[in-house]
């Protein structure tokens, strides 16, 4: 679009182009070449070691995003049904974690998870492993739950749970009133209303919400390494051990980076072409 | 006509005290077309959302069939609606909105769930795409339609359920003037060709004049008249109605005895009586019962203060004694000239005096009342200009 002021974009076209495209060149080259400078396919020729990691992120990420819709998608309903005191409160609820640090957060998660941690201390404190044991003649003296897969998803939800619902929210809020209205004067009752408007047309906010959630939790690397420990070693932590850990291979580490990427583009690709129709998707 | 549909019995409606319908009584027959006509605020579409089941009246009933509906929510109730701006749903495409209301289950008299056959729901789609001249667009996306278009899907999609009442809320509001009175004439088609009662509500006086059999002009939350458009027109009951419904001049007057009407101190034969003796009257002149004559046969004599062209008579502007009247005529008469005017006793209609008198039907800020009327021409075109914006 031709327009007077479009140099005002420029400072912005420059740093996309900086911080953005160019790394983004430099993966794709150093994927395709080796560490003497020739071009091989070797790279992605060992992506097949790391099935099992790629498989695991993908899943933790996708039970993290259906959990996250599930516990999402009322909520945005509901605070867009209430009234604007009620929006205000859930809004701050939702945002307040968000305004602390979030690597303090997760360590907040791992001081409750720990083995003798907040959670398994109150659980000792109440009896009730002295309980199991006594039932089950067990002798447990805490609960596994860090370095856990359920951690790590646990950890997802947490972090990026406000993702799915401010999107959602946000379409919800801003359905035409007299949709609902048509639809409950053509015969619906509340329910139907729902499933026949409401949630078809708040589709697009779903929409940019799993992205929102599905893409970060797939290439999360902080939330596995804090509270999945090594066992549960996810493609983030693969990709940070090339660069940076023993293992250093930024050309393998680049050539995952692409796979991954691919992956999630062809994903959201496939949901998208879902949501055809729905012009005005809602991007945030 | 014949019998007694819907029945709004001293409806009441306040929201946060405040009072926007009082006291409405309003019955409404079989297969009627009904407008609710009035400026905007003065509860029309609010007793519209009464009769949809949106609305519950703060006190009053409601009866349908002469079963009270008050708290009947509007999926149950045997309206449909067409609403102001259509709401068509977005996601789905012209033959799926219209389709929307069959699909969902039904109820039959015993109480039993069922669903209609797609074959009966095709049927009965494709049979109202031909009433609404919409044939070969069902497969449409809405945003591909055009405000006529749309119009026509909505109306569609209501009586394709088929309503004993469908309830219109300023329906053309949103189309430009040639278009209006294509789908003033559909409307009225439909209507007939159903056999259904419709309610519609309209601030546009032409409009209700030319498609109702009765008109209810609304002011302030108050019913103000209940007739026939040519009651409405011919006998307008306050000055609100005959200002409201066409051009009149109203007068301040005295009924000297029956059939006899003092204007500026001159009797005048009228056709109205009961008026108690010497009791001060409106009296409206509407501007096309004035004829012109030299100004020595002249019942009033005056001066012409402006002239304007108005294609097939010409708007002339007459100063009698101080108080401006409007005329229309197919005679030109020059600014400045004398003309005398002549009244036949029909032409005059005498009033009660009601708290409208006075506030109406002078015509002495008639330019200002022009710049006012080119002022909301501009209005549409800058609405339209931010829906631009908005897509």
């Amino acid at each position: 679009m031709k327009n007077k002021i479009s140099w005002l974009a420029a400072p912005y076209v420059i740093w996309m182009a900086l911080i953005v495209v160019a790394p983004i060149i430099m993966v794709v080259i150093y994927a395709f070449t080796t560490a003497q400078g020739g071009i091989t396919l070797d790279n992605f020729a060992r992506m097949g070691t790391y099935t099992v990691i790629f498989t695991r992120s993908f899943q933790l990420a996708l039970v993290a995003t259906i959990i996250c819709l599930l516990l999402g998608y009322p909520l945005a309903y509901v605070m867009a049904k209430e009234g604007p005191g009620f929006q205000r409160i859930a809004m701050v609820l939702i945002m307040l974690p968000m305004w602390v640090n979030f690597l303090l957060r997760t360590y907040a998660w791992m001081a409750i998870l720990e083995n003798n941690g907040i959670l398994n201390n109150f659980f000792e404190a109440i009896g009730l492993f002295d309980l199991i044991n006594g039932i089950f003649g067990t002798d447990l003296t805490y609960f596994r739950m860090i370095r856990t897969q359920g951690a790590v998803v646990l950890g997802m939800v947490y972090n990026y749970l406000p993702f799915m619902v401010l999107p959602i929210y946000s379409v919800i809020i801003k359905l035409d009133h007299s949709l609902l209205e048509a639809a409950r004067d053509l015969g619906a009752n509340s329910a139907l209303v729902f499933r026949k408007v409401i949630f078809p047309l708040s589709l697009p906010g779903v929409l940019s919400g799993v992205t929102m959630v599905f893409v970060p939790s797939v290439s999360t690397f902080a939330i596995s390494r804090m509270l999945g420990g090594n066992n549960q070693m996810l493609l983030g932590n693969l990709i940070e051990q090339q660069f940076l850990g023993g293992a250093y291979n930024p050309y393998l580490g680049s050539a995952i980076a692409l796979v991954m990427m691919v992956i999630v583009i062809v994903c959201m690709v496939v949901m998208n072409h879902f949501g055809e129709g729905e012009e005005q998707a809602v991007m945030l | 006509m014949s019998k007694e549909l819907i029945r709004l019995s001293n409806c009441t409606m306040a929201f946060d005290g405040e009072v926007v319908l009082d006291g409405i009584n309003l019955y409404i027959n079989d297969k009627e077309f009904l407008t609710l006509l009035g400026p905007s605020g003065c509860g029309k579409t609010t007793t519209l959302r009464i009769i949809g089941g949106f609305q519950t009246p703060t006190s009053g009933d409601v009866f349908f069939d002469g079963v009270r509906i008050n708290s009947v929510p509007p999926h149950k109730r045997a309206v449909n609606t067409v609403f102001q701006k259509y709401a068509l749903f977005p996601h789905l495409n012209v033959y799926e909105n219209i389709a929307f209301g069959l699909r969902l289950a039904k109820t039959d008299k015993d109480g039993k769930r069922y669903k209609l056959s797609e074959k009966e729901i095709d049927q009965r789609v494709m049979e109202m795409l031909e009433v609404v001249n919409l044939r070969g667009f069902e497969k449409r996306h809405i945003s591909q339609l055009s405000g006529g278009q749309q119009q026509r899907v909505a109306i569609a999609r209501a009586l394709v359920n088929r309503p004993k009442v469908l309830l219109l809320d300023e329906p053309l509001g949103a189309l430009d003037l040639k278009l209006r009175k294509d789908m003033q004439n559909e409307l009225k088609r439909i209507q007939q060709a159903m056999e259904i009662t419709f309610i519609y509500v309209t601030h546009d006086q032409e409009e209700a004049l030319a498609m109702s059999d009765t008109v209810v002009v609304m002011d302030a939350g108050k019913i103000q008249q209940i007739g026939t458009p040519e009651d409405i027109y011919n006998e307008p009951k306050n000055a609100f109605v005959a200002d409201f419904i066409g051009e009149s001049n109203i007068l301040d007057g005295i009924m000297r005895e029956d059939g006899v009407v003092e204007i500026f101190n001159r009797k005048f034969k009228c056709l109205d009586s009961g008026f108690e003796k010497d009791e001060p009257v409106d009296v409206v002149i509407r501007p096309e019962d004035v004829d012109i004559v030299p100004e020595n046969e002249g019942q009033l004599k005056g001066t012409v203060t402006s002239v304007t062209f108005k294609g097939v008579h010409y708007d002339t502007i007459v100063d009698f004694y101080g108080f401006k009247w409007l005329i229309q005529t197919t005679d030109f008469c020059p600014v400045d000239s004398r003309i005398g005017i002549k009244i036949d006793p029909d032409g005059i209609h005498v009033m009660k005096k009601s708290h409208y008198s006075g506030m109406f039907g002078d015509y002495s800020s008639y330019s200002e009342e022009y710049e006012e009327i080119s002022d909301a021409s501009i209005d549409p075109e800058e609405e339209e200009q931010e829906d631009e914006n908005e897509e």
